[in-house]
């Protein structure tokens, strides 16, 4: 396997984005990480995207972007593992220059979730859990959440506020961040007493609709050096699947597919946890943090909600999780999550991260997840 | 969008809580698999779920999806069954402050939505309070 090291990022600001359409908002993202590589030309494209055919009523992307990102014929794939999407684009992008395949690959994501109704948005997110079983019955994403926090909260003792306390901490790191969709501030009150969406979540617990992309472009390792690049290597790679209705797993706190992608990752880079100095997770839902942090290993079992309470994950913390601003402030745009993690990694490692960068770091891992955590891609980068 | 025979294949789990058994580690699957997850063995046995149990976990839907629109806000919940199957459905006919994790529930048939004027209507398990 040959060694892989990303070139170039690209994200413009999340949001509602009314004036952009899909193909607009992924081509002009595409060609900010272009630029960022200085390349015109790639071998090879990937493109997350969780449900096209819902939000806008179009399937076969993968064409329609390398159309107009000006790459045809190049092969071009579209991903679908519903918010790990973006995620899983970038570890088949990494196969693909790691194996031989080819030198210069497009990882992308991309998601124009503002063309549809809310209660339509709601629906296309509530497809990535099991339709006839837990979808019949009304449930939907933040329920499934809402069924894990209440489960959290019985067993581990953790509380609403120590939740509240994640998104206010996202919060406090995306307002440094001026690609996020939500640049302010909020209050753990402010959390506390907004609307209910699905007890004992809270609208402020949740992650927005949003409109938005983001790229990178990865070559193999020698390449980059002779294009005088700052080297931020592929180390470790991961990838699980979880049964997906949560009322069939074991443990309906414990996010397996998570454990195993992270444990993958982990070995193959040869890393600890501790050794990991960012980390970029799925914060879908602000209960979702804790366990993922749980289920990366971290903290302990149970100790993600103590975790977040005594600032271990803040920016000056000693574990600083989500320095973006997490899908909470950042957005989140479905498919193109998994790749914005990277873009904030790539930015946080080369040192350009701004009021919000994390000094002296060198390793970073991203979590990346699906669903109610039915599929997970773990990723850890390292600088030269 | 339910279509007929879409909703009509899913009968035998919806209304008889039809399942499976596998012959060799003894864990049930409902819907029915066709292979053990756990020791992938295929020779799996007939059965059926129970259909009194506890929940484990229960959230109140305040922004639903389009076809149950109608119906917010309304409790769905995780129970465990008695046989230690664990299933998510709807808990009715209760007011949302008597729920609490622990609290025995049974099944009962119902009508889970419909599908509007030209729509079919759907039918399913629902679990309500036991004292
Ligand atoms: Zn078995």
């Amino acid at each position: 396997m040959r060694d892989v090291a990303i070139i170039g990022v690209g994200m413009t600001k999340w949001g509602e984005l009314w004036e952009k359409s899909l193909r607009s908002i992924f081509v002009e993202t595409a060609l900010l990480a272009f630029d960022d590589a200085g390349v015109d030309q790639i071998d090879s494209m990937y493109v997350g995207s969780m449900s096209s055919g819902i939000f806008v009523g179009q399937e076969h992307i993968a064409s329609l972007l390398a159309d107009y990102l000006g790459q045809v014929p190049v092969p071009s794939t579209r991903v679908e593992s519903a918010c790990t999407s973006g995620g899983l684009a970038l570890r088949l992008g990494f196969m693909e220059v790691a194996s031989g395949m080819s030198d210069v690959v497009l990882v992308s994501g991309v998601e124009k979730m503002t063309d549809c109704s809310g209660s339509e948005a709601t629906y296309a997110l509530g497809t990535a859990a099991d339709q006839e079983y837990e979808g019949y019955h009304g449930i939907t994403f933040p329920g499934l959440y809402a069924l894990i926090a209440r489960a959290h909260m019985e067993k581990y003792g953790t509380t609403r506020e120590q939740m509240a306390m994640v998104a206010v901490k996202n919060h406090r790191n995306g307002a440094k961040n001026p690609l996020a969709q939500f640049q302010f501030e909020i209050t753990v009150d402010s959390v506390l007493n907004s609307v209910m969406i699905a007890d004992p979540l809270r609208i402020l617990d949740c992650s927005p609709i949003s409109d938005g992309a983001a790229a990178a472009i990865i070559c193999p390792v020698e390449m980059a050096r002779s294009m005088n690049k700052p080297i931020i290597k592929i180390i470790g790679t991961g990838h699980a699947t979880d049964r997906i209705a949560i009322s069939t797993r074991k443990d309906i706190t414990w996010l397996e597919a998570t454990y195993q992608a992270a444990k993958q990752a982990y070995a193959m880079a040869d890393k600890k946890p501790e050794d990991i100095n960012i980390f970029e997770v799925h914060d879908c839902f602000t209960i979702a943090e804790i366990c993922v942090m749980e289920a990366l290993g971290i903290v302990e079992k149970g100790k993600g909600g103590d975790a977040v309470e005594q600032g271990l994950t803040s920016l000056e913390g000693k574990i600083p999780v989500n320095p973006s601003g997490g899908l909470k402030s950042k957005g989140h745009p479905v498919g193109a999550t998994g790749v914005a993690q990277v873009v904030e990694i790539v930015k946080q490692l080369r040192g350009e991260a701004g009021e919000r960068q994390i000094k002296d770091a060198r390793v970073a891992m991203a979590q990346n997840m699906g669903g109610s955590g039915g599929s997970t891609v773990v990723h850890i980068f390292e600088r030269e | 969008m339910t279509t007929p025979s879409r909703y009509w294949r899913e009968i035998p789990q919806r209304y008889r809580l039809e399942a499976n058994k596998c012959s060799k580690c003894g864990i049930k699957f409902f819907p029915p698999r066709l292979i053990c997850p756990e020791c992938k063995n295929r020779e799996l046995e007939k059965t059926k779920i129970a259909e009194t149990g506890k929940i484990i976990t229960y959230t109140v839907i305040r922004v639903p999806p389009h076809q149950f629109v109608d119906q917010a806000p309304y409790a769905v919940g995780i129970v465990e069954l008695d046989d230690g199957f664990k299933l998510t459905a709807q808990i009715v006919d209760c007011d949302f402050e008597d729920l609490k994790i622990g609290q025995k529930v049974r099944i009962e048939f119902r009508k889970i939505f419909d599908e509007g004027e030209s729509g079919i209507l759907c039918y399913g398990y629902k679990f309500v309070l036991d004292e």
